[in-house]
C-alpha cells in the first residue's frame, strides 16, 4: 500500500479547525487531517502556512468556499505540487469519508470526496 | 459618482469584499488593478471564481485603471477598486485625482510594518505615502467591514 494521503483543511477563521475537531471526535483519528486558518494573513503568509502544512507527500487540499483566499492559496500551492489535489466546499461529511479512503491516489480521493459531500446536503422533510 | 470604494486589500477579492461589501453596496462591477494579476490569466481566473455572477470583474494594471476612474466614476454603474498595497494606492491616486476617498480594509504583516489594527499593519515609509495623500485632501479611513467603525487616518496614526 502507498503510503496515506494527508489532508488539509483550509478555511476562513476556526471553520477548519472545529472540522479537524469534529472528525477526530467522531473517529478518533488525529494523523489524517490538519487545518490552516487564514487569519491575519497576507496572500504569501497563507501561501507558507498551506506549504507547512502540505508538505511533500501526497495531499489533498481541502478549501472552505469555491473562490478567495484560500482557494488562491490552496490553487497556487496545487500548481507547484502535482501530488496535490484541491476540493472546495469541504464539509464534514467528506472528511468523515476521507479518513477511512486515504489509500486511495489524489485524484481518486478527491472525486469521492466531492461525491460524498455533495451526496450529504440534502433538503429534509419535503 | 458611481466610484463606491476604493480598497487597499492585499487579500484583494475575497470574502469581505464580495459578501462584506458586496451585499452592503451591490457593485455591478469589481476592477481588481494590480500589475502582477494584470500579467497573469491563470490568477484572474482564480479571483473571478470569487465574483457572483450579477457582478463583473476587470483586471487592470494601475495604469490602466488610472485611465478609467473617470469613467467609473461618471458611470451609471456602480463600481468598486480593489488594490493590493500603500504603494498602488498612491499610483493610482496620482494618476486618477477624481479619487477622494479611501479604504484601508487589509494590510498585514510580511516585514518590517507595525501594527494599527488586527488587519492593518503598516511600515514607516507607507505612514509616509498615507500623510501625504492626506495632505492633499484625500479622505483615508479603515474599515474591515461595513459594519465596523471606520478609524481615521489621524486615530489610526
Amino acid at each position: 500500500m502507498s503510503k496515506a494521503l494527508k489532508g488539509v483543511v483550509v478555511s476562513h477563521g476556526d471553520v477548519g479547525s472545529a472540522l479537524v475537531e469534529a472528525v477526530h471526535a467522531i473517529t478518533g483519528d488525529d494523523r489524517a487531517l490538519v487545518a490552516v486558518s487564514n487569519e491575519g494573513c497576507s496572500r504569501d503568509s497563507l501561501g507558507l502556512r498551506v506549504s507547512e502544512a502540505a508538505g511533500d507527500g501526497d495531499c489533498i487540499l481541502f478549501v472552505d468556499l469555491p473562490g478567495g483566499s484560500c482557494l488562491l492559496a490552496a490553487a497556487r500551492f496545487q500548481r507547484e505540487h502535482a501530488s496535490t489535489t484541491v476540493v472546495a466546499g469541504v464539509n464534514l461529511a467528506m472528511l468523515l469519508d476521507f479518513v477511512h479512503h486515504r489509500d486511495a491516489a489524489p485524484s481518486e480521493a478527491a472525486a469521492r470526496a466531492v461525491k460524498v459531500g455533495a451526496g450529504a446536503i440534502r433538503l429534509i422533510g419535503e | 459618482m458611481s466610484l463606491d470604494l476604493v480598497r487597499v486589500d492585499d487579500r484583494l477579492i475575497h470574502g469581505q469584499v464580495v459578501v462584506g461589501w458586496g451585499r452592503e453596496l451591490k457593485p455591478d462591477l469589481v476592477v481588481l488593478a494590480d500589475d502582477e494579476v494584470a500579467a497573469n490569466e491563470w490568477e484572474q481566473k482564480l479571483y473571478a471564481l470569487g465574483v457572483p455572477p450579477a457582478m463583473r470583474v476587470e483586471f487592470p494594471t494601475i495604469e490602466e485603471a488610472a485611465r478609467s476612474v473617470d469613467t467609473w466614476a461618471h458611470d451609471s454603474c456602480k463600481t468598486i477598486i480593489i488594490l493590493s498595497d500603500i504603494d498602488s494606492l498612491q499610483r493610482l491616486c496620482n494618476s486618477a485625482p477624481i479619487i477622494r476617498k479611501v479604504n484601508l480594509g487589509g494590510v498585514h504583516n510580511d516585514g518590517d510594518r507595525q501594527q494599527h489594527l488586527p488587519y492593518l499593519f503598516l511600515s514607516e515609509a507607507e505612514v509616509g505615502q498615507l500623510r501625504l495623500l492626506a495632505m492633499r485632501g484625500i479622505e483615508i479611513t479603515a474599515q474591515d467591514l461595513p459594519n465596523s467603525e471606520p478609524v481615521t487616518l489621524e486615530d489610526l496614526l
